[in-house]
């Protein structure tokens, strides 16, 4: 069990990423601030408490995998390899920039830490489970975290690969939903009616589990009961989009709007106050 | 006689010997003929089932972790379906995965159009930075296999179906270098895969003619060997290109690419002429098509003004 200063630094770590995020954004003009928010603690959880890894060793063989199939969100996720160690937090705000090492989508040959490239909806799974597999079959055990888009399971290749993680068994493996159920043209509901997905990954063969996907400590016992089971284990994480900025929030419009300069300020004068509480 | 096909499962029982490497396939082992693979190393064989866009995404996967992947299925659902995915998992992030892809071309036969991929290389070739290989018989498919093997990133390999003569004692292949069958001082015919043999056949009959043709297999597609055809244009003035596959961006784009650009040459190119395969026995097909050996003479001789 965390303890609760545990907790309190986790959310600390939270909060920074967003706002590291938001300002990335601010100087690369473009990008997709909405998913990245809704998936902040998940990724807080995994980098910050979770994962077995070595930032001065990106390439560590015996590593924890995350590959982030909803690569449009990258912001938040370069934010936690850059607080994590991977490279410097200044290197942020080179987001989408030429010679950057931070692609507008997760790119595994320029950024230290990515252990997978990503950006067309509905890969990042079966690259999961290929190297929960490998693991498998070199009897080597780390695990393997993947987070899906509600929007991209959509893809039909989504089900080929939750079909195949349960036929090899692949219990290493761990899916977290960021069901935030907005996507660019809408609500998930609307363009194109995915849900229940906890129905459809337990009639997959996965362990299935909820979860609040904003909440640390239910994240972690999430995380920590997957490692009990015998199947590959799907966490519907419940999210807001835009989570943090109250005016970004449940907004398909923040999906890939641009951070400007006045919503940047009024933003981090947000998560600035959250802070003091 | 000997399928290419089996050339490359063969190549592969032979190589696990020595390297690490898993393949893979999807539902298609016995036509790949990845079986052989299957039976001598089941714990390194996975089968993927019928969902290639999945197959590509693991091998992928697998690949990140530092272990090449042999992956294999026919050609319309590997450089096809699957386009996407061997872009961005595999290509993009150079992921090394050979996607070795059988039953390309008209000379599948009896399958059809809907299996007859006339479009694989065109596809392949125009992703940034992939190797493209099409071997033509034994020798020259088991130095393509190995040396796909110990490169260092995606290939994208095709593989013939049918019965081939060994036309090579021995190749010594390497990437971005042709193979030259037979020299010739009136026209170059360069060839890849299946038809190279059927090439070989009509410099005979251009012999007989009293037509010196030179004969290229052109295995290593991308990157293909400038040198070489610039060599050959200037020696023969004549280029033709054989191939079984359209001709609108396959082998015969790919050389006058490099023709335009260092010496425009007279160019002749048979293949597919932008149309569908339909079913058929192979060489009557080879026939309709005109990648046989008497269509392939003609055409020289046409090419020569003869």
């Amino acid at each position: 069990m965390p303890t609760m200063e545990e907790i309190r630094q986790l959310k600390a770590t939270a909060l920074q990423l967003r706002r590291d995020a938001l300002t990335a954004l601010y100087h690369a003009g473009s990008g997709h601030p909405g998913g990245a928010m809704s998936m902040t603690e998940i990724l807080t959880v995994l980098y910050f408490k979770e994962m077995n890894i070595r930032p001065e060793q990106p390439d560590w063989a015996d590593r924890d995998r995350f590959v982030l199939s909803k690569g449009h969100a990258c912001p938040t996720y370069y934010a936690a390899l850059a607080r994590r160690g991977y490279f410097d937090v200044e290197v942020l705000n080179t987001l989408r920039k030429a010679d950057s090492i931070l692609q507008g989508h997760p790119d595994m040959g320029k950024t230290p830490g990515v252990d997978m490239s990503t950006g067309s909806l509905g890969q990042g799974l079966s690259a999961a489970a290929g190297m929960a597999l490998y693991a498998k079959k070199q009897g080597k055990d780390f695990r393997v975290y993947c987070i899906l888009g509600d929007g991209e399971c959509a893809e039909g290749q989504i089900w080929e690969a939750a079909m195949s993680a349960a036929h090899f068994g692949l219990n290493n493996l761990v899916a977290f939903l960021d069901a935030n159920h907005l996507q660019i043209d809408g609500r998930v509901d609307d363009v194109m009616n995915i849900y229940p997905m906890d129905e459809k990954f337990r009639a997959f063969g996965w362990t299935v589990l909820e979860t609040d996907g904003h909440s640390i400590p239910q994240l972690i016992h999430a995380v920590e009961l997957a490692k009990c089971s015998d199947k590959p284990v799907f966490i519907l994480c419940h999210t807001t989009k835009g989570k943090g900025v109250s005016f970004m929030e449940d907004r398909a419009d923040w999906h890939g709007a641009a951070v400007t300069k006045d919503v940047l300020d009024r933003a981090m004068a947000e998560l600035d106050g959250k802070e003091r509480v | 006689m000997k399928a290419i096909r089996d050339s490359y499962a063969d190549t592969l029982v032979e190589l696990a010997n020595e390297y690490d490497f898993y393949v893979m396939d999807a539902d298609l082992a016995k036509a790949t003929k990845t079986i052989t693979f299957k039976k001598a190393f089941p714990d390194r064989f996975i089968e993927m089932g019928i969902a290639e866009a999945n197959m590509y995404g693991y091998a992928a996967g697998i690949a990140t972790c530092g272990m090449p992947v042999f992956a294999s299925t026919f050609s319309a659902f590997a450089a096809g379906r699957a386009y996407d995915q061997i872009r961005n998992s595999i290509a993009y992030p150079h992921n090394h995965v050979i996607i070795a892809a059988t039953h390309g071309g008209i000379l599948v036969g009896g399958d059809g159009g809907s299996h007859q991929c006339l479009e694989d290389i065109a596809l392949m070739r125009a992703i940034p930075e992939m190797t493209v290989l099409c071997p033509c018989d034994d020798a020259e498919t088991r130095a393509c296999v190995k040396a796909a093997l110990l490169h260092d990133g995606p290939v994208y390999l095709r593989l013939g179906r049918s019965e081939v003569p060994s036309l090579f004692e021995h190749v010594a292949f390497e990437i971005g270098k042709g193979n030259v069958l037979r020299d010739g001082k009136d026209v170059a015919i360069i060839a890849v895969g299946e038809v190279v043999y059927r090439a070989a056949k009509a410099a005979e009959f251009l012999a007989g003619e009293g037509v010196e043709a030179a004969v290229i297999s052109m295995a290593s597609i991308k990157p293909i060997d400038q040198e070489m055809i610039r060599y050959y244009a200037q020696k023969t003035g004549h280029v033709l290109t054989v191939e079984d596959h359209n001709v609108q961006g396959g082998l015969g784009g790919a050389v006058s690419e490099v023709l335009a650009r260092c010496c425009p040459t007279p160019m002749a190119m048979l293949g597919s002429q932008d149309r569908f395969g339909r079913s058929g026995d192979p060489e009557e097909l080879a026939k309709l098509y005109g990648i046989d050996p008497q269509s392939i003479a003609d055409s020289a001789m046409r090419l020569l003004d003869r």
